[in-house]
């Protein structure tokens, strides 16, 4: 593997071979002192044209955790603000020899683009309502390590689905591992077509929840609510929100997972987020470990298998 | 057979080939109890002994040493398994395997770790294997027990404890398992 751009095109072994790596790097990340020379000499920049906290945090984490240098890179405060273009901007970083490139772009396939310009190795990070590859995989994980496989789950995806990148890698990862995805929005917040998702699609979560062995809730993007896409936040809450007395629909063992950054009290109640079920921070914990997979697998491991 | 070999064989290439039959499986089972005896008397008894065992090789090689410690001296050592992948200097020549579990049950710190591994040759995994366990802590002293100690050494480094000196050209290739030793060469399947 060269890149990783999305999760779409990637076969179930390539999947799973990336999870079974993931042990490993979660194995060294229990140790005394969580860091291992395998990325000696490597170089990763992060090259992000958008807002992050968690995923930019973790990738850095899982560079160091290798002993990869990294070339820190701030959108906001470097030429970009003079009106550098990004090709422009990705040949200068490409000059002074980096091994990888982690993108963040709001405009999908852009990730794409960059891999023409460059020698080196291109991950996505998010582009888009494109896809957004290590958080499914880091959603993956957590599953497999809470519920002891993926195949034959039966997951419920609740949310804004169109705006959402992490629908759509979570969508081909989880039904490429075997799981059954059900979407569950309103139709507005559902994309134009869903020719080609191999997924089911509900409005109703009172009748899909009791029925799955995880909900996933997707943020609701508040920045979207101009566009008029629900008729306010505390309907949507009423509808597709899970709150307390929701929960209890929910089979024993089910479990609520969150990409975060969370709106408590709209897609989640503040207490739903602290019930042991909820996995939120085990996700955020395996982001490192999955990301050090990911870079391992693109740098490290000779490419061929 | 030592690390750099087992790259060219299954999954990835060629297949083993015995010519000559070098231990037994009694001669394998008289060497470590003698191996389990030395540990002891080396280090006045089982005090701080902890075993790791190199994956893949020397996992049941160490497992086979614990078992011999326990029924000399009553008491079992703390036994973990390492894979030295991460570590080593040749990264990327070498697919990494995910089924090799790294496990350290105890803090190595103040311990007396002895790496096992079934072949030593060059050297080089036991370098990647120093490093790695001062990512568990320090450790009083790190000690070596190999089955086979084939030559060829390319860095400074001496086993402690020894089954079987055996001398080899470098183009040949050692098995060492529970049920025997052989030496033979890899056969290239493409």
């Amino acid at each position: 593997m060269k890149h990783l751009l999305g999760i779409e095109g990637l076969a179930r072994d390539d999947i799973e071979h990336l999870l079974d790596l993931t042990d490993s790097f979660v194995e060294v990340s229990r140790r005394r002192m969580p860091k291992v020379p395998a990325l000696q000499g490597r170089t990763v920049t992060w090259l992000f044209y958008e807002d992050s906290t968690r995923t930019r945090l973790s990738f850095e984490q899982a560079a160091k955790r290798l002993s990869a240098d990294t070339l820190s890179f701030s959108v906001s405060s470097s030429a970009v603000n003079k009106g550098e273009s990004l090709r422009d901007t990705v040949e200068t970083i490409e000059a002074m020899g980096v091994d990888a490139i982690v993108v963040r772009h709001r405009s999908a396939g852009v990730p794409h683009q960059i891999t023409k310009w460059v020698s080196g190795s291109v991950i996505n990070a998010g582009d888009g309502w494109h896809e957004h590859p290590t958080q499914a995989l880091l959603d993956c994980y957590t599953m497999r390590e809470h519920l002891g496989g993926i195949d034959g789950l039966r997951i419920a995806v609740v949310g804004d689905v169109k705006h959402s990148r992490v629908a759509r890698s979570d969508a081909w990862a989880f039904t490429e591992l075997g799981a059954e995805v059900t979407l569950v929005a309103p139709p507005t917040l559902l994309p134009p077509s869903l020719d080609g998702w191999p997924v089911a699609v509900s409005h109703d979560l009172d009748a899909v929840l009791p029925k799955v062995d995880v909900v996933y809730l997707l943020r609701m993007q508040r920045e979207r609510m101009t566009e008029a896409l629900v008729p306010s936040l505390r309907e949507y809450t009423a509808r597709y929100g899970l709150t307390r007395s929701r929960v209890d629909l929910l089979d024993d063992k089910a479990i609520v997972m969150h990409p975060g950054p969370m709106n408590r009290g709209v897609e989640i109640a503040a207490d739903v987020a602290d019930l042991p079920r909820s996995v939120v921070t085990d996700q955020v914990r395996n982001g490192v470990a999955v990301r050090m997979a990911v870079l391992f697998e693109l740098l490290g491991s000779g490419g061929e298998r | 057979m030592a690390e750099r070999e087992r790259r060219s064989t299954p999954p990835y290439g060629g297949v083993f080939h015995a010519r000559s039959r070098v231990l037994d499986a009694d001669d394998v089972r008289r060497a470590v109890w003698r191996m389990a005896h030395e540990i002891l008397e080396h280090n006045h008894g089982p005090d701080q002994v902890v075993l790791i065992g190199l994956q893949t090789g020397g996992v049941t090689f160490a497992e086979a040493l614990a078992d011999a410690l326990e029924k000399i001296d009553g008491a079992r050592p703390p036994l973990g398994s390492l894979d030295v992948a991460f570590h080593r200097d040749d990264i990327g020549l070498r697919p990494v395997l995910p089924a090799a579990v790294t496990d350290i049950p105890v803090d190595l710190t103040g311990q007396v770790v002895v790496l096992v591994d079934d072949v030593l040759f060059t050297g080089r995994t036991i370098r990647a294997a120093l490093d790695a366990v001062h990512t568990y802590g320090r450790p009083k002293a790190i000690q070596l027990a190999v089955m086979v100690d084939r030559g060829h050494r390319e860095l400074p480094i001496r086993p402690d404890y020894v089954g079987k000196n055996l001398p080899t050209r470098r183009d040949e290739m050692v098995n060492a398992t529970l049920d025997g030793v052989d030496l033979g060469e890899v056969v290239k399947s493409r």
